[in-house]
């Protein structure tokens, strides 16, 4: 860092003084260097404590067992500790997520970043911010009262809490990290690109989707990245329309997730099911480390290209 | 001119596209307009002062939220009064101190991974750290440093970028004229951000108000009305928490749409106050 290159120099007339400053001096760095490693320590902390309370559980119940194990009965007289259901459920409600949320989500980037008027830009802009402040409970309610009796009458299916409804849910909670980050990353794409298409006698809509979508390409991949992030961890509005039966993921069941099989069970677990549930969140933690790993590669793509 | 030349495939392309774009917008736009405006038509009527201003009673069997507000309250202003001190005095370690270029990536890394992570995940670590090994028990203050872990990389980010825009003259000024570097710190460049910070607070604020999963096991379920400092030794439910469990496990929907639209009506206050305090930072650094 250049600035920290220039050192203040010490003025040379008590020499006390200029100790005493100096002294004051290296405190006061030592202490802003422990704030800074505070967020290195905060995730040695959690992955710590994840990794050391998630390994037990998946030693006594063995980890082909627990990882395709197809059913999950914590509370039956002959416990069964299989999370199956729970991975493919996340899996399958993530994509769904995904495949409803970044087509609109893209093309409502497309339309604000080089289409609209400044004015409606504006408007949509801080829509879609307030969508991003909208704690997650208050989705699960709306989700709960609209979305699960609207699905249950729709398809004539005994109940609407199902994988429908939180894929539905996590679409419309993933939407405001897509549009924004693509409106970024197609903000970045040279002018000169635009410029050399449209002169070449392309129009405009043409050259969007041709040259500024490909050049923003890892931009966008980013932002689905993001949503895969965000849909994955999502844990109250998916718990309140998803049903949280431990079944085999199918769009019209009452299914459960990751994040809603450690939560739901937390409250009244104890020995080998609370440790299993460690155990889920260690699983968790390591999707998530993964999802950061390729965001981080996507958006290292994006600044050299 | 040039339209006329267009072949029939390319008009068609354009036509599907605007109309594709034209209607994931309106999507949107009814999306937002109609999630506030459920939520108040049904929630408004429900707020009521005695909602207010009482706790739940069973003897009376009337459901109030005073403890609630309380409560995320004193969730706010310790989280705030934890987080900001460690957020800014890394974001401040990260631009003016450090020189080691591998040290600030390894922590912006951390910062990035941190902000990553699922809010039940930060509960779960939360409750083992803070309620069972530092024997906090189920209570706001560990659910407030449990938020402060999770707000760290907003508040560091947010004064990190404000860092930067303090001229590197000023300091080389303050330099110049024999001040030592915490007191430039201390009296240049810290004044000078001081807009980066508020629009810290204010994301943070946003995210403490709405996080509810990393709660559930650290801060508890409890309606009880305490002051500050009891308020936060003792377990208590923050406003999300309380609306959840209104309505998944008592089945109380007008309380929880009460919640919701008040939770709605911050959230739409504190976006504007972040507006705000951007728009008037665009106007100083433009002049």
């Amino acid at each position: 860092m250049e600035r920290a290159g220039i050192a203040p120099r010490p003025f040379r007339k008590g020499d006390n003084m200029a100790k005493k400053k100096q002294l004051v001096e290296n405190l006061v760095h030592g202490l802003f260097l422990l704030l800074g490693l505070i967020t290195v320590g905060c995730v040695l902390l959690i992955t710590l404590y994840l990794v050391v309370s998630g390994i037990p559980a998946i030693r006594e119940i063995g980890l082909a067992d627990f990882l395709f194990g197809r059913r999950w009965a914590s509370t039956a007289a002959e416990p069964a500790y299989g999370i199956l259901p729970f991975i493919l459920t996340s899996i399958y409600g993530t994509a769904g997520a995904i495949l409803i949320g970044v087509p609109l989500g893209f093309l409502c980037a497309v339309y604000l970043a080089k289409m609209a008027q400044p004015g409606i830009r504006n408007i949509m802009e801080s829509a879609v911010s307030l969508l991003a402040g909208i704690p997650s409970v208050v989705y699960g309610l709306v989700g709960m009262l609209v979305l699960v009796p609207g699905i249950r009458r729709l398809f004539h299916v005994p109940d609407g809490a199902s994988l429908l409804a939180a894929i539905l849910v996590l679409a419309v909670m993933i939407l405001p990290s897509i549009i924004k980050v693509s409106i970024t990353a197609l903000e970045a794409v040279p002018r000169e690109y635009e410029e050399a298409s449209l002169a070449l006698g392309a129009t405009p809509v043409e050259t969007w989707f041709r040259v500024s979508v490909p050049a923003a390409k890892s931009g966008i991949a980013a932002a689905v990245v993001l949503g895969v992030g965000r849909a994955i961890g999502e844990t109250m509005a998916v718990m309140m329309v998803s049903g949280n039966a431990p079944n085999m993921p199918d769009l019209f069941q009452s299914v459960r997730f990751l994040t809603t099989a450690v939560a739901s069970e937390m409250a009244y677990s104890a020995g080998l099911q609370q440790q299993a549930l460690f155990s889920i969140a260690l699983v968790l933690f390591l999707f998530i480390m993964l999802i950061n790993a390729a965001l981080k590669a996507f958006l290292k793509g994006s600044k050299e290209g | 001119m040039l339209n006329n030349k267009l072949s029939g495939e390319r008009k068609a392309y354009i036509l599907l596209m605007k109309a594709l774009m034209l209607f994931s917008v309106a999507v949107t736009a009814a999306l937002v307009l109609f999630l506030f405006g459920y939520v108040l038509i049904r929630g408004l009527p429900n707020i009521s002062w005695e909602l207010l201003s009482t706790k739940p009673s069973y003897l009376t069997e009337r459901i109030g939220i005073l403890p609630d507000i309380l409560n995320t309250l004193y969730l706010l202003l310790a989280t705030l009064a934890v987080g900001l001190p460690l957020g800014v005095g890394a974001a401040v370690y990260l631009t003016e101190y450090a020189g080691n270029r591998r040290l600030v990536s390894l922590i912006e890394y951390a910062a990035e991974t941190l902000s990553g992570i699922p809010s039940i995940i930060y509960g779960l670590v939360g409750m083992l750290f803070f309620c069972q090994f530092l024997r906090m028990k189920t209570s706001l203050l560990a659910g407030a440093l449990t938020l402060v872990i999770m707000n760290l990389p907003t508040i560091m980010r947010t004064t990190q970028e404000s860092l930067k825009t303090v001229p590197q003259s000023y300091r080389e000024g303050a330099f110049g004229l024999g001040a030592g570097k915490w007191r430039v710190v201390r009296t240049v460049v810290l004044p000078n951000c001081l807009d980066g910070i508020i629009t810290g607070c204010i994301l943070a604020a946003g995210r403490v108000l709405g996080e509810s999963a990393a709660l559930l096991y650290t801060a508890g379920f409890a309606h009880a009305v305490h002051g500050l400092k009891e308020g936060l030794l003792s377990p208590g439910a923050s406003l999300t928490v309380a609306l959840y469990v209104y309505a998944k496990e008592q089945g109380e929907f007008a309380v929880a749409f009460a919640i919701a639209a008040i939770l709605m009506l911050l959230t739409l206050l504190i976006n504007l106050l972040a507006a705000l305090v951007q728009k008037g930072c665009k106007r100083r650094t433009s002049q």
